[in-house]
């Protein structure tokens, strides 16, 4: 791309942030980003692990929407919905904490917390409330819970301005051993170290199926939370305040903002989704309760609400992309029997260079010639 | 002008790219679709003959298909042996390589009800899965696939299911686990003789101390360091045993610790019910460090990481339940819902003896095995161990799943002068604490 002229002796290039990017830009630059990761890959699949690097991405398409038959397909397509939407309900409630510049790294914890109320509700009153009951207390107990879990490093940081990073990451190992607890107390066989599928006859507590659809409430409730979130954030003077506070505290208070409430009121927020999310986990997906069952979205999570850059619309693609990739990944290891390890190559320099566009939609690589524009 | 060029460029090169990702896919679809469509009527064709007795006719081969799902992959040594039993049982009944679909490294968890449907939708007629804690997912595919069969292997909770199609099968692992208790008492034995036990290596009472690293305190893992100490006392009488629980099925550092302390502790043998190979390189470790400590393994040969130290492992052999079980599901048969072997059909066996066996080790193994084959010695015979120093006349075992012995379904197991283990289901039952072992965790 650079031009013959060199004759001017300066760094051959240096790196500038961009003050906008265009639209179109921005599209031009993360298309390339995935064409390259698609061509790296293929290098990678056809010198590593001599396979048809077309034929491996087709399977990876299969695994997360095709299969031998159309019921194959409608399955699978069904379950990597079913995971976006597992995933982007954290993510969403991720969002507004990182928008305030706290650092919430205790989704998964969260999470789980929200998991256990589920299941210990469908364990104790799975044969005493009616169903429609019986899955508003699930879902109350599960936002207070995750709330709770929240709300805990929230109070700390805005009272003794503890670490929240650190504060919310050893939450969720104490949610883990909670699991744990839990786990042991409600084994089910006894001695299987596992609590089993809970209600397994009576289904009580499972989210029903609507219009035959079993995971169609797991979209709608995230689809609610997707919407809700994104004009909380933009519309409402709540969502303003969030963001005054995550430039600068110092301008919140000059704008008389109250940083403490708006960190407590944010955090319990963000807890009471991540603990929806555990309802939705354990009585929508799992039925069932284990330190698994969040299975480090907690933390991919993360990624998605970063890479959207806190907007929720833009987290649907890519919880979609991150859930395909993995399912793809499952398929690979199935078909051509390359162990997850290559599978997890392949993803990861998938994400490399989506990661790497982020970079050039932001920043322009300047080459030392002066009337080269296009850079890159 | 570049900028609108090199756009059009990626916007070609995507759908150039996508147009060959949607060729390639195609064929295979195709492909795949014919043999899913006749494996749905075949599916739905013995269901509708059902009414006929089951006189509906074998499978024929080639549209057969078989299920694996995996906890593992070939990396992991106790999925290793699964695979490598299919694979055997695949190749004895003249199957091909197409007709197993596997699904590896599959989570206890939801994952694995997912991957039991999508192998039925993949058009397979059985479907195995290898793992305890997989059983619950197995058991729902298997509620709501009713002419599909479903075997969690080392399951229990086949029989109390009520559903005919899920089935659980487990070796008689015990078995070998008293042969390789022989191998240690012989080595015990030959120590003894030569005075080569150090004073730490004798509990109060002049007994040879054995240790056992065991993965969970459940009816497992005690029928299995119970059958090796009974082993062991078969040849050398005065032992006892200490029991270290790792809570885990796969674990080196944990395993390894555990036998360091059983080993400080005085421990000579070091038995072990888990899956890593942690226990056998401390005993390797400690061995060359000038102390005199042995190791029996499980699953595989330990003689590649403690080549002095490992006398022998107890291990299964799994192609002769995956031969039964796939040839029956292939001929259209029902498959045992309680399927548990041992040395009578070569499901059990024990690995290569390592060079510091005692002499007469080969002898004995082979008239122990000779002896449990006809069956005139059986490993838990009542009037070979005690508890709080009495012999047993019965053990009602639970057969209920709730823990509890006073259901109507839990049988008495001592009969005819011994426990009889996985006959009334095929994992394990013996979970009697008898005397002369101590669980110190």
């Amino acid at each position: 791309m650079s031009k013959e002229d060199n004759a001017v002796r300066e760094p051959f290039m240096r790196i500038a942030k961009r003050g906008s990017t265009s639209m179109k830009r921005a599209i031009g630059v993360r298309l390339t980003g995935i064409i390259l990761a698609l061509i790296v890959s293929a290098l990678f699949i056809y010198f590593v692990t001599g396979l048809d690097p077309l034929a491996v991405y087709g399977a990876m398409f299969q695994g997360a929407f095709g299969g031998a038959s159309a019921a194959a397909a409608a399955r699978r397509s069904w379950i990597t919905i079913r995971d976006t939407m597992f995933l982007l309900t954290i993510a969403v409630a991720l969002a507004p904490a990182f928008k305030m510049r706290f650092w919430n790294i205790g989704a998964e914890g969260q999470v789980l917390m929200g998991g256990i109320a589920t299941a210990g509700c469908m364990i104790y009153l799975g044969d005493k409330l009616p169903t429609g009951l019986l899955l508003l207390v699930m879902f109350l107990s599960s936002c207070i819970s995750g709330a709770v879990w929240g709300l805990i490093p929230a109070i700390f940081k805005s009272k003794w301005n503890t670490n929240e990073t650190l504060f919310t990451l050893m939450m969720n190992y104490v949610a883990m051993q909670l699991t744990s607890y839990c786990v042991a107390l409600w084994e089910n066989p006894f001695g299987s170290n596992s609590v089993g599928i809970i209600n397994q006859n009576t289904m009580a507590g499972w989210f029903p199926a609507i219009a035959g659809k079993t995971y169609l409430l797991n979209v709608l409730i995230t689809l609610v939370i997707t919407v809700g979130m994104f004009f909380y954030m933009t519309k409402s003077k709540h969502g303003y305040e969030i963001s005054v506070v995550g430039e600068s505290q110092e301008t919140a208070k000059y704008a008389g903002i109250s940083t403490k409430k708006v960190i407590i009121r944010t955090m319990l927020i963000s807890g009471a989704i991540c603990g929806l999310a555990g309802f939705m986990g354990v009585a929508g997906i799992d039925h069932t309760i284990s330190t698994n069952t969040v299975g480090g979205r907690g933390f991919t999570a993360i990624i998605v609400a970063w890479l959207a850059k806190f907007n929720t619309f833009t987290m649907i693609l890519i919880s979609a992309l991150l859930v395909f990739l993995n399912r793809g990944a499952a398929e690979i290891a199935s078909q051509f029997s390359l162990n997850e390890f290559a599978s997890d190559i392949i993803s990861g320099i998938i994400l490399f260079f989506i990661l790497g566009s982020e970079f050039f939609c932001n920043y322009k690589v300047i080459f030392q010639h002066k009337n080269d524009q296009e850079g890159k | 002008m570049k900028k609108i060029l090199s756009l059009l460029l990626t916007g070609a090169m995507v759908l150039s790219l996508t147009a060959c990702g949607s060729q390639a896919a195609a064929p295979a679809a195709d492909a795949a679709a014919p043999a899913a469509e006749e494996a749905a009527t075949e599916e739905a064709a013995p269901a509708e003959d059902a009414a006929a007795e089951e006189a509906a006719p074998a499978a024929a081969p080639s549209d057969f298909k078989v299920g694996v799902i995996l906890v593992g992959d070939e990396n992991e040594g106790y999925t290793y042996a699964h695979i490598e039993g299919i694979k055997k049982a695949m190749e004895t009944l003249g199957l091909t390589d197409d007709q197993v679909i596997w699904k590896y490294s599959i989570a206890e968890d939801a994952t694995c009800y997912d991957s039991a449907m999508d192998l039925v939708d993949s058009g397979c007629t059985v479907i195995f899965s290898n793992s305890y804690g997989h059983q619950t997912y197995m058991q729902q595919a298997a509620a709501e696939v009713p002419d599909v069969t479903f075997v969690s292997m080392t399951g229990d909770t086949a029989s109390i299911s009520g559903l005919s199609n899920f089935c659980n099968a487990f070796t008689n692992v015990y078995e070998s686990r008293y042969v390789s208790g022989v191998v240690a008492g012989m080595k015990i034995a030959e120590l003894d003789e030569l005075g080569e036990i150090p004073a730490t290596g004798y509990d109060a009472d002049g007994n040879v101390k054995v240790g056992y690293v065991g993965a969970y305190p459940y009816a497992e893992v005690v029928s299995g360091y119970t059958a090796f100490f009974l082993g062991i006392q078969s040849v050398f009488e005065k032992v006892s045993m200490e029991v270290s629980y790792t809570n885990s099925w796969f674990d080196i550092t944990a395993e390894g610790e555990a036998a360091k302390a059983l080993m400080s502790d005085g421990c000579v043998i070091i038995g072990q019910h888990a899956d890593s190979t942690g226990a056998p390189a401390a005993v390797q470790a400690a061995l060359d460090a000038g102390e005199v400590h042995y190791s029996v393994g499980y699953n595989v040969d330990m003689l590649s990481v403690a080549p002095d130290a490992a006398l022998t492992s107890a291990t299964n052999n799994w192609a002769v339940y995956y031969t039964y079980a796939i040839g029956a599901a292939m001929n259209g048969e029902k498959i045992d819902q309680n399927w548990a072997k041992g040395y009578a059909d070569d499901a059990v066996a024990i690995t290569a003896l390592g060079a510091s066996c005692a002499e007469g080790t080969a002898e004995k193994v082979a008239e122990a095995e000779a002896a449990i084959k006809d069956g005139s010695l059986h490993v838990f015979d009542a009037s070979k161990f005690t508890v709080d120093g009495k012999n047993l006349t019965e053990y009602v075992v639970d057969l209920t799943g709730n823990f509890e012995t006073t259901d109507d379904g839990d049988k008495n197991a001592i009969m005819d002068g011994y426990f009889h283990e996985s006959e009334f289901r095929s994992a394990p039952s013996f979970d009697i604490r008898i005397d002369g072992i101590k669980e110190l965790n």
